[in-house]
């Protein structure tokens, strides 16, 4: 018997005894049906000792690669951009890292205030009127949105773009099967979505259409003519963004979206193995009833002092029950602290350097990929972080050949495609570097083909 | 906030709605005691002008400070009209539940249903 376990084997005979049943394979026998029983015991290795225990979980550990063990280009929605040490000391400052959600909010005025803080910058960034408190990570946003959609019109379709992250389609997918909504994917065409393909998908029964910008590709994708073609259906329309972005890109609020999410991961979070992370949910003042989660608004007190309370909270679960919006209502406050301190750090000046920087350095390590022989660009489309190649060898060989020389070049795609992320962090000399790898890697897969044909 | 009152030219229903007739269309609100319930009312979410309505069937919200509610036909048809002037002042539905606080106007597709709605009086009996 475990020894964290309290059932001793006279307490289990006791009990056992007192229901008039001789052992626990007869109680089972009697209560669980058959069909539903493994019929064997679980196939789980013998237990270990301590200090077996501690050794095997070391070794596993360190087979970890963080990016500070290696030059990594891994992105496609999470990023290894710089996080300053004034982020970590405010998560730490225990008022923040140590209470869980406080059930009488307006008690809580500093924990309420870098909710509305947050809210500010995120509908700043998006030109959008209206920011929940946060919601759990980027494609859960996406579902979110989804959501606010069905319960703002109902209809049964939802037009979707290839170019959305694939986690996000498949977390929407998931939660669209459960209200009967049925998901109609749009192809791309040059690494955008196919405008033509676009506004034929689109039709009275049309709820939402989703895209995302940049796109899983990298490549910025025309919002304004996207959301356009989706005004005239009264479908919601919904942009997934990357926020890093929106300091060169033209903010969803000014390009008829609707409503704008997105992973909050980028803004002063680590990659942390894939989370905790949050998720910024912006919406027109049109669909302000409709968002899940919390929102913080500002207030005067019974003196006219400045005050912050939960606001709208009459469309959450605990007071509309079966009708409420969502039945989260959680915020990943801490995360979207992260993000709200990252937003103030950078600045208004800095957040545009920021893409300004990310702009110039993808460019470069666009150009001196696609220069190697056997590497072309996927899509020529204009990027902004993060680009798409295609190799004329196999890219999983690529990779490990690459990984041998500390270097990361990105996510492996279908049919030997690269996707390749750019963050402040890596250099010009590391994206050198870079394409010297890559350019030995495949240079040395072509050559071990040719050899074997 | 008014005094409470139920006119007597109204027709109720328990879902504490009225309809007030006007021949094939009647004009739909809530009624004092819905209103003193919901408390002070913040939002009015209305159906489309053009959609149909179901008697006992819920068409439009209201939102108070406390709690977001369903608004129940009292008779079937389709909107005609709704009280756009709700939009910047809900408050009227507390003010002047009969009057500014309207909601709708239907054009009724079963005139008949009005049998099964009450006058003022057996209405009020019927509150707690």
């Amino acid at each position: 018997m475990s020894r964290y376990t309290a059932v001793t084997e006279t307490d289990l005979k006791e009990m056992l005894a007192e229901i008039g049943v001789a052992s626990l394979d007869e109680l089972f026998d009697a209560q669980v049906p058959a069909g539903v029983r493994l019929g064997r015991e679980l196939d789980l290795p013998p237990g270990l000792p301590e200090q077996d225990v501690y050794a095997h979980l070391r070794e596993l550990a360190a087979r970890n690669v963080s990016v500070e063990d290696e030059l990594s280009f891994l992105g496609a929605g999470m990023y290894d951009h710089y996080v300053p040490s004034l982020i970590d000391m405010l998560m730490e400052r225990s008022e923040f890292l140590t209470p869980y959600t406080p059930y009488q909010p307006e008690i809580s005025q500093g924990g309420l205030q870098v909710m509305f803080e947050y809210q500010t910058a995120i509908c700043e960034l998006t030109a959008l009127p209206v920011s929940n408190a946060s919601v759990y990570e980027g494609p859960s946003a996406v579902a979110a949105a989804g959501y606010l959609a069905k319960l703002a019109n109902g209809r049964p379709r939802f037009v979707v773009s290839a170019g959305l992250h694939p986690h996000a389609r498949e977390t929407l997918r998931t939660m669209a099967h459960g209200y009967g909504a049925e998901l109609v994917e749009v192809p791309l065409r040059d690494g955008v979505t196919d405008p033509d393909a676009w506004a034929g998908a689109i039709d009275e029964r049309t709820g939402a259409v989703f895209f995302q910008n940049p796109n899983f590709y990298g490549a910025v994708e025309d919002a304004e003519a996207l959301a356009g073609a989706a005004k005239e259906s009264g479908a919601v329309v919904i942009g997934s963004y990357d926020a890093i972005t929106l300091g060169v890109l033209k903010p969803p609020g000014e390009c008829g979206v609707d409503v704008a999410v997105g992973e909050g991961q980028p803004l002063g979070n680590r990659l942390d193995f894939g989370g905790p992370s949050f998720g910024w949910f912006a919406a027109t003042e049109a669909y302000q009833r409709r968002m899940p989660g919390r929102i913080a608004g500002e207030t005067r007190d019974v003196d006219g002092r400045r005050g912050f309370v939960l606001t709208l909270q009459t469309r959450e679960q605990h007071i509309r029950r079966e009708k409420a919006t969502s039945n989260i209502c959680t915020a990943q406050a801490l995360n979207a602290l992260g993000g709200v301190a990252y937003l103030t750090w950078l600045g208004r000046a800095g957040i545009v350097e920021l893409g300004e920087l990310l702009l110039a350095r993808t460019a470069y390590a666009r150009d001196a990929l696609c220069a190697l022989d056997g590497v072309e660009a996927l899509h020529t489309q204009p990027v902004i972080r993060e680009f798409a190649v295609r190799l004329d060898a196999p890219v999983a060989r690529v990779l490990a050949r690459c990984r041998e020389q500390g270097v990361n070049p990105g996510l492996p795609l279908d049919d030997d495609g690269l996707l390749v992320a750019i963050t402040e962090r890596r250099t010009r000399a590391d994206i050198d570097r870079l394409a010297e790898t890559v350019g030995a890697a495949v240079a040395a897969e072509r050559e071990a083909v040719g050899a074997r044909a | 906030m008014a005094d409470a009152s139920y006119p007597d030219d109204l027709l109720y229903h328990t879902e504490h709605d009225w309809a007030r007739l006007d021949g094939d269309t009647a004009t739909f609100g809530v009624t004092w005691y819905a209103q003193d319930s919901l408390g002070e009312i913040v939002f009015f979410d209305p159906p489309e002008v053009g959609s149909t309505v179901t008697k006992d069937e819920p068409y439009a919200e209201v939102e108070s400070v406390k709690a977001v509610s369903d608004v129940y036909a009292p008779l079937s048809g389709e909107i005609v009209e709704v009280n756009t002037g709700l939009g910047d002042a809900p408050e009227a539905i507390n003010d002047d539940p009969y009057g500014e606080g309207w909601l709708v106007k239907v054009r009724l597709s079963d005139p008949s249903e009005t049998d099964e709605l009450m006058d003022a009086a057996a209405y009020t009996s019927s509150l707690p």
